[in-house]
């Protein structure tokens, strides 16, 4: 199951009349299945983007529409993942990954009666991450990168039609990162939800995405739109191909642009 | 963790643990001796030696006092904590409950509560229970001021990943925001039970007819100073025992807290 997004010509302010505005005229499509980055200038608006494709937000102006309905309240089946992991230390690493479960239905109904069944399901997302046997562990007994999957295996639990990921792999160090950028590549290619991935680093957007936004510096809209079609499964070594060096240049230039024009 | 244990280490002296009885019983020796080289008159400052022998002389009264200051004191103080809990949550639930009685809760937790006992008694006569009430208004603000923030300062990014779940505001209280709450109200418990004492001793001077601080009053307006100093070391004894009372039930209750570094 997956779901399209689409916000149409939206405007978001925070903070009333005369408050700050972070979207304005921001319109981009997300097809189902479809994994798509969002790149730009910080500060522009792409965690307010997230927010209004999740309904944790509500646009000023323009219309956000997921699975096909107008969002008017929170999306309750979206898995989500921020830069910072914020795990609950008082619970363990395994019951944190599991907390989607206690919330989201149908999981939240079934959990008790088949609770056996979804902890090894979540003891299997953490072996996919590299974190077999650290289920029993807590939070902070584990290192930043370590918290950081455990948060993506919480925003995967419950199965999710839509994956919005935030950053999630900027405080990881390069191989940490590259390895997580297969682990998701490969549960996409499985399961096949929708991401939309916001990211600072134009490789990892062009590596993981079939599309690519970028967006202008505050207010935020789309200035470009990059599609990447390097056929999957791709490998990592695709990273140091010519082909690749290019898409990524040309990303760098938008950006450029976009700072420039701030 | 593992602390290593050292190979057969000569058995050195824990001075750190040492320190508090090395400290106390200091103060007590300079005061003996200095009250007696400068000669200073017992009705002044008694020695440390003559506030035991009025608290052995004055045993029964002690006993009972005390009995009846600390009583009254748990009285308040579990008070405080039920309310203080039961505000605190209704507080830290919504931002309009919270922009509405914030204000009002620091306005009254200004007004000074000997002020308020005059009322009390009014209402209640002298007694016991404006010593209970008075121990009640005076520590249940820190433990509602506790909860509320501990409810107040869960992560947006924590909140943001339940409601993108479908999660209903009693949820991500009851999953995240009342464990979170815990420390900070197990922490307010240590503030509280001392204020109580506060209110409870504060009450008792002003109208009551048992308790420490009316025993303190009257023995003052008899001259038995060292016995109005025993009185202050009962209180101090008591307070001290309750504090590590709650700093114990604060470590049991909230080890996460301790061990992960939260709220620090
Ligand atoms: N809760 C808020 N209240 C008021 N203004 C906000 C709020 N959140 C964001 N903003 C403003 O909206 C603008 C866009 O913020 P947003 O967080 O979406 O940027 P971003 O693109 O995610 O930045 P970064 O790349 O640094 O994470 C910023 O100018 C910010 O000041
Ligand atoms: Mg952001």
């Amino acid at each position: 199951m997956s779901v399209p997004v689409i916000l149409d010509d939206v405007t978001h302010r925070y903070g009333g009349a005369g408050g700050t505005i972070a979207l304005e005229g921001c319109s981009l499509s997300v097809r189902s299945g479809e994994f798509a980055a969002v790149v730009g200038p910080s500060g522009c608006g792409k965690s307010t983007l997230m927010k209004l494709a999740t309904g944790l937000q509500f646009p000023f102006q323009g219309t956000v529409t997921v699975a096909g309905n107008r969002v008017t309240k929170p999306v309750t089946m979206a898995g989500m993942a921020f830069q910072n992991p914020t795990m609950l230390p008082w619970r363990t690493t395994l019951d944190n990954v599991m907390l989607p479960l206690e919330i989201a239905q149908p999981h939240r109904s079934r959990l008790r009666k088949h609770r056996a069944e979804y902890v090894e399901k979540a003891e299997l997302l953490l072996e996919t991450v590299g974190l077999k046997g650290f289920g029993s562990k807590f939070p902070w007994q584990l290192s930043g990168g370590m918290q950081q999957r455990a948060s993506l295996c919480r925003a995967l639990i419950h199965e999710p039609d839509l994956l919005m990921l935030d950053e999630p792999f900027g405080a990881l160090d390069a191989f940490t990162r590259e390895e997580l950028w297969c682990v998701i590549r490969d549960l996409h290619a499985a399961r096949g939800f929708t991401v939309i991935l916001v990211t600072h680093d134009l490789r990892e957007a062009v590596f993981l995405a079939d599309r690519i936004f970028v967006m202008s510096a505050r207010p935020g809209r789309i200035l470009a739109e990059r599609t990447v079609d390097f056929p999957r499964p791709r490998d990592l070594e695709i990273n140091y191909t010519q082909a690749f060096q290019d898409v990524v240049h040309e990303l760098r230039g938008h950006i450029r642009e976009a700072r420039a024009a701030a | 963790m593992t602390t290593p244990t050292g190979p057969a280490a000569p058995r050195e002296i824990d001075w750190i643990k040492l320190s508090p009885w090395i400290y106390t019983i200091a103060l007590f020796v300079i005061w003996e001796v200095v009250v007696r080289i400068l000669g200073v008159p017992p009705y002044v400052l008694p020695t440390p030696t003559a506030i035991l022998l009025a608290a052995i002389e004055f045993w029964e009264a002690i006993w009972k006092n005390g009995l009846q200051t600390l009583m009254t004191t748990l009285a308040g103080f579990a008070l405080a904590v039920v309310g203080g809990l039961a505000i605190g949550l209704l507080v830290g639930w919504s931002r309009a409950i919270y922009a509405g009685l914030y204000p009002l809760m620091i306005g009254f937790n200004s007004v000074p509560k000997v002020a308020v006992v005059p009322i009390l008694v009014l209402w209640f006569g002298i007694g016991t229970v404006p010593a209970i009430i008075t121990a009640f208004l005076i520590s249940f603000f820190p433990v509602v001021v506790n909860v509320a923030t501990g409810l107040a300062t869960i992560e947006p990014e924590m909140e943001d990943v339940l409601k993108a779940l479908g999660a209903k505001k009693l949820d991500i209280m009851l999953k995240v925001g009342i464990p979170r709450a815990l420390p900070y109200f197990f922490g307010s418990l240590k503030v509280a039970i001392t204020l109580a004492f506060v209110g409870s001793v504060i009450a008792e001077t002003v109208a009551a007819n048992s308790g420490v601080g009316h025993m303190m009053l009257t023995a003052q307006s008899n001259f038995q100073v060292p016995l109005v100093f025993a009185g202050l070391f009962v209180l101090a004894i008591e307070g001290i025992v309750a504090y590590a009372l709650m700093a114990w039930v604060e470590k049991r209750m909230t080890g996460w807290a301790h061990r992960s570094g939260f709220a620090q």
